[in-house]
C-alpha cells in the first residue's frame, strides 16, 4: 500500500470507512430526489425542450433565421461549438492526464467532471451537425463510396480532421467513463432492493462480479486508456484551432493557436467543472470527499491556464504588430478598439485578470469567491471565441462589405436550449449515476483519509491480533461451526461506534470536578498507559480529560462515570489506569 | 464435477492479503479473490498473470494506423487526386503533414475501441451477464477468497476450515457445487 506523507491534507475528511463511502455515495440515488431536483430538471428540461423546437424551426426554415450575413459566415455557431468543445476537455484531463500523474484527488471528481465532458461533446457536436443545414444528408462527412462520381470528402480539411476528432474524442471518452462504472454499478445493484431498479443496474453492470483477474485487468485497460486520451485530448482542440489557424483570414492565421486554445480549454472546463461540483457536493452532501482542497488544486489548475492564455492575448497582439502585416494588425486594433471593443475587454477582464486573483491563498480556499470566478470564467470563455470568430471576419478588405453581426431570437434560443440540454443530462447523471468513483475513491481512503492520517481509523476494525483473539472468544463459545452449508458468524471484537462529541450534561462536570479540570494546553501523551489508544485519549480529550494528573486522581465511581461516555466496558479499571498514572507521574518526579 | 468451494470473509484489504501469503505459503490454492477496488499487491500472491491487453491495444493500434494509411492513400492519392489550392496531391509522402492527424486519431479510435471489445469480451462482462460474486457485499466493503477442494488435494474441508480461522476471517461459508 502506498503511503502519502502525513503533512499532506487528507483527501476524505472525516471517520470514513469502506462502507460508509458506499452509503454515501449511494444513498441520495436510493432515497427519493429532493423538491431542488425536480424544480431544476424541469426549469433545464423546459429550456432544452425550448431549444430543440429552435432547432427544428431552423431545420425547417434554413440556415437564413440566424443573424448570419454574407460578411459575417460563421457566428454564435461556431462560437457554441467551441466553448462546449473547450468545456469538453476538462474531464479527459482530469481522469487521464491525472492518472498518469498519479494525482489523487482527481477521484472526488473525475466521474462527474467526464460526464460533464461527454455531455458538453454532445451540445459541441450538435452545432457543426445543424450548421450543415440540410442535416439528414449529414453523413456525406463520412468517406463513403457514393455515386457522385468517386469523390471522397477532402482529407487534407482541417473540417474533416473536426469531424474524425470529435468524433474519437466522444465515443473514447464515453468508453473510458463506462469501463469505470461498471464495478459502481455493481455495488449499486447489489444494494438496491426495488424489483425494477435492481434489474436496470444488473444491466448496466454487465454482470461484474469483482473477481482479481477482471481488477488486474481493469487496472491496465485504465492506464492505457488514459495513455492514449491524454495526446487525444491535446489533439482534440488543436485541430478545432486548426480550422482557424490554416485559413488565411487576418486574426486567425495564427500559429501560436493550438496551445492557446488547449489552455484555453482546460482552463474553461475546470471553470465548469467548479460551478457544477460547488453545488453538487452540497446538494449531495460529499463535502468529505470534494472540499477546499479539491477546490484550491483546481483553482490552481485555472490560475496556470488562465495565466497561459493571458500570455498568449498579449503574444498576439504583439505579434501582430511586429509582423508588420498591415492587415494583422488592423484586425487586432478593431478587435480592441473597433465596435466589438466591449466584447473584447469583457474578454481581458473574465479571463486574465480574474484567475490573477487566485494567487491569494485565501481567495483560492474562498468557496463562494470560487464559485462566482468560475462563472465569470465561462462567460469570459465564451466571449474569447466570439471575440476570436467574429471580430476578425466583420471588417473584411472590403470596407464596403463590412457589416456587424446581430443574433436572432433563434441563435440565442439554441444556445440557450443546449445549456438547458446540458443540465437536463447532467442532473439525470447524478440522480442515477453514482457521482463518485467508489471503487477508486476506496483505494485511497487509507494513504489519504484523514482518520487514517491521523492513526485513529478503527479500519483495520482491529489487528490482526485482535481478530485472533475475537476468534478464540467464539471458538470456546461455539464448537460446531460450519459443517456443510451453514454459516457462521465470527464473533468480531468492541464494535466500532461513530466518533462522537460527549453529550455535554451535567455528569461531565460531577467528573471533571472530581478528578479537577485541567485546559488542552497542559495536554500529556496518555497514551502511555496500558489499553490506552489514540482513539480513547480523543474522546478523553473531548469531554475534558487532558492530563495524567486527572487520571491519577480516578476511582471506581469516576471510572463508572467515564464509561457512560465512552464505552469501556470497564477497561480502565482492569488496565489500573490510575495506577499506572500515577506510577508515571512518580517517575517523572524523581 | 462435485465440488466443495469454501469462501472466507475479510473486512480488509491488508488482512486478506496477509492471509493470503500465509495460506499460500502453507500450500493452498486460493482459486479466486472478489474485492470491491483492486487490491494492490494481491496478484503476484495468489498467482494470477499481468494481462496482455497491452499488447492488444497496441497492436489495435497499429491496426488502425494501417487502415488509416491505407484508405487515405486510396482516397486521396490513388482514386480521386484533387487539386487543391494549386497544391495537387501527388504522392502520399509529399501530403503527408496533411494526412497525419486524422492517422492519429484513427489509431487511438481502434486502440481504444478494440481494447475496450476485448477487455469486456475476456472478463464475459456483457449486458445481462448474471452477477457472480459470492455476496453481495463485496461490492461494498467485505473481501472474499474462495478455495478449492478439487485445487487443494492435500488437505480436507476442515483443515482448510482451520487455517483461513487463522487468518483473521470474519465470516466463513462452505457449498457443495455439482
Amino acid at each position: 500500500m502506498h503511503k502519502e506523507s502525513a503533512i499532506r491534507e487528507p483527501l476524505i475528511l472525516g471517520h470514513k470507512t469502506y462502507h460508509q463511502i458506499t452509503e454515501d455515495v449511494c444513498k441520495p440515488i436510493e432515497d427519493k430526489a429532493p423538491r431542488m431536483w425536480y424544480i431544476l430538471f424541469s426549469i433545464a428540461a423546459i429550456l432544452g425542450l425550448y431549444g430543440v423546437g429552435c432547432i427544428l424551426y431552423l431545420l425547417g426554415t434554413g440556415i437564413g433565421t440566424w443573424g448570419l450575413n454574407k460578411t459575417v459566415g460563421w457566428a454564435w455557431d461556431i462560437t457554441n461549438f467551441v466553448w462546449w468543445v473547450g468545456i469538453g476537455h476538462a474531464g479527459t484531463l482530469i481522469s487521464a492526464v491525472l492518472l498518469l500523474f498519479r494525482q489523487k484527488w482527481r477521484m472526488a471528481i473525475n466521474r462527474s467532471a467526464e460526464a460533464m465532458t461527454i455531455f458538453a461533446v454532445f451540445m459541441a457536436g450538435l452545432f457543426p451537425l445543424i450548421h450543415m443545414g440540410r442535416i439528414w444528408v449529414a453523413y456525406w462527412v463520412l468517406p463513403l463510396p457514393n455515386q457522385f462520381g468517386s469523390l471522397w470528402v477532402n482529407f487534407n480539411s482541417p473540417l474533416l480532421w473536426d469531424v474524425f476528432a470529435i468524433s474519437t474524442y466522444l465515443s473514447v471518452s464515453l468508453v473510458f467513463w463506462y469501463i469505470g462504472l461498471i464495478p459502481d454499478f455493481a455495488t449499486i445493484r447489489d444494494r438496491v432492493k426495488k424489483p425494477v431498479p435492481k434489474k436496470m443496474y444488473s444491466m448496466l453492470s454487465f454482470g461484474w462480479s469483482g473477481r482479481a483477474k477482471h481488477w488486474n485487468r481493469f487496472e491496465l485497460v485504465s492506464l492505457v486508456l488514459a495513455g492514449v486520451a491524454t495526446p487525444l485530448v491535446f489533439s482534440v482542440h488543436s485541430i478545432v484551432s486548426f480550422d482557424f489557424a490554416t485559413s488565411v483570414i487576418p486574426g486567425w492565421h495564427t500559429t501560436i493557436f493550438p496551445p492557446y486554445f488547449v489552455a484555453g480549454a482546460v482552463f474553461s472546463g475546470f471553470a465548469m467543472v467548479q460551478t457544477l461540483m460547488l453545488v453538487m457536493r452540497k446538494a449531495m452532501r460529499l463535502e468529505a470527499y470534494i472540499h477546499t482542497k479539491h477546490v484550491e488544486y483546481m483553482n490552481i489548475v485555472i490560475m496556470v491556464t488562465g495565466s497561459i492564455v493571458g500570455t498568449a492575448y498579449i503574444t498576439e497582439l504583439f505579434i501582430s504588430w511586429y509582423s508588420g502585416v498591415e492587415y494583422e494588425a488592423y484586425a487586432f486594433i478593431n478587435r480592441a478598439t473597433g465596435p466589438y471593443w466591449w466584447a473584447y475587454w469583457a474578454m481581458m477582464t473574465c479571463n486574465v485578470i480574474s484567475p490573477q486573483l487566485m494567487w491569494f491563498k485565501k481567495l483560492r480556499r474562498s468557496l463562494l469567491f470560487t464559485f462566482i470566478i468560475s462563472i465569470v470564467v465561462n462567460i469570459g470563455m465564451w466571449f474569447e471565441r466570439f471575440v476570436i470568430i467574429v471580430t476578425s471576419v466583420h471588417r473584411d478588405y472590403l470596407p464596403s462589405s463590412w457589416s456587424m453581426f446581430y443574433p436572432t431570437h433563434i441563435d440565442i434560443g439554441i444556445f440557450i436550449g443546449t445549456i438547458g440540454l446540458f443540465f437536463v443530462f447532467f442532473l439525470l447523471f447524478a440522480r442515477f449515476f453514482p457521482v463518485l468513483a467508489l471503487n477508486e475513491v476506496k483505494t485511497i481512503l487509507k494513504s489519504s483519509g484523514e482518520s487514517f492520517k491521523n492513526d485513529e481509523a478503527h479500519s483495520p476494525a482491529y489487528s490482526l491480533a485482535d481478530q485472533h483473539l475475537a476468534f478464540k472468544v467464539s471458538h470456546d463459545h461455539n464448537d460446531d461451526y460450519a459443517h456443510g452449508h451453514t454459516t457462521t458468524q465470527v464473533e468480531t471484537g468492541p464494535a466500532v461506534e461513530p466518533m462522537t462529541e460527549a453529550p455535554a450534561d451535567g455528569n461531565i462536570e460531577i467528573l471533571l470536578s472530581a478528578v479537577g479540570k485541567a485546559n488542552a494546553d497542559d495536554k500529556d501523551d496518555l497514551k502511555l498507559l496500558n489499553g490506552l489508544g489514540p482513539a480513547i485519549e480523543t474522546k478523553l480529550n473531548n469531554i475534558g480529560i487532558f492530563t495524567l494528573a486527572q487520571i491519577a486522581k480516578m476511582t471506581k465511581a469516576e471510572y463508572d462515570l467515564l464509561d457512560e461516555f465512552i464505552d469501556l466496558r470497564g477497561r480502565a479499571e482492569k488496565d489500573d489506569w490510575a495506577g499506572q498514572a500515577n506510577d508515571l507521574l512518580n517517575n517523572n518526579e524523581k | 464435477m462435485a465440488d466443495t468451494v469454501i469462501y472466507a470473509m475479510y473486512d480488509d484489504d491488508d488482512v486478506l492479503k496477509e492471509g493470503a501469503k500465509k495460506l499460500v505459503s502453507k500450500g493452498v490454492k486460493v482459486t479466486e479473490v472478489f474485492s470491491p477496488f483492486p487490491i494492490h499487491g494481491i496478484d503476484p500472491i495468489i498467482g494470477v498473470k499481468n494481462t496482455r491487453l497491452g499488447i492488444m491495444a497496441f497492436l489495435y493500434g497499429i491496426t488502425g494506423l494501417m487502415l488509416a494509411t491505407i484508405g487515405m492513400n486510396y482516397f486521396m492519392i490513388q482514386d480521386w487526386p484533387m487539386n487543391i489550392g494549386g497544391k495537387p496531391s501527388f504522392s502520399y509522402l509529399e501530403n503527408f503533414l496533411a494526412f497525419v492527424p486524422i492517422s492519429f486519431e484513427f489509431t487511438v479510435l481502434c486502440a481504444a475501441h478494440g481494447m475496450a471489445i476485448t477487455y469486456l469480451l475476456r472478463n464475459k462482462t456483457l449486458p445481462g451477464m448474471p452477477a457472480q460474486n459470492p455476496d453481495p457485499r463485496t461490492t461494498d466493503d467485505k473481501f472474499v477468497m474462495e478455495l478449492r477442494l478439487s485445487e487443494n488435494h492435500n488437505f480436507s474441508a476442515e483443515q482448510l476450515e482451520a487455517i483461513l480461522k487463522d487468518t483473521g476471517i470474519v465470516e466463513i461459508d462452505q457449498k457443495e457445487i455439482k
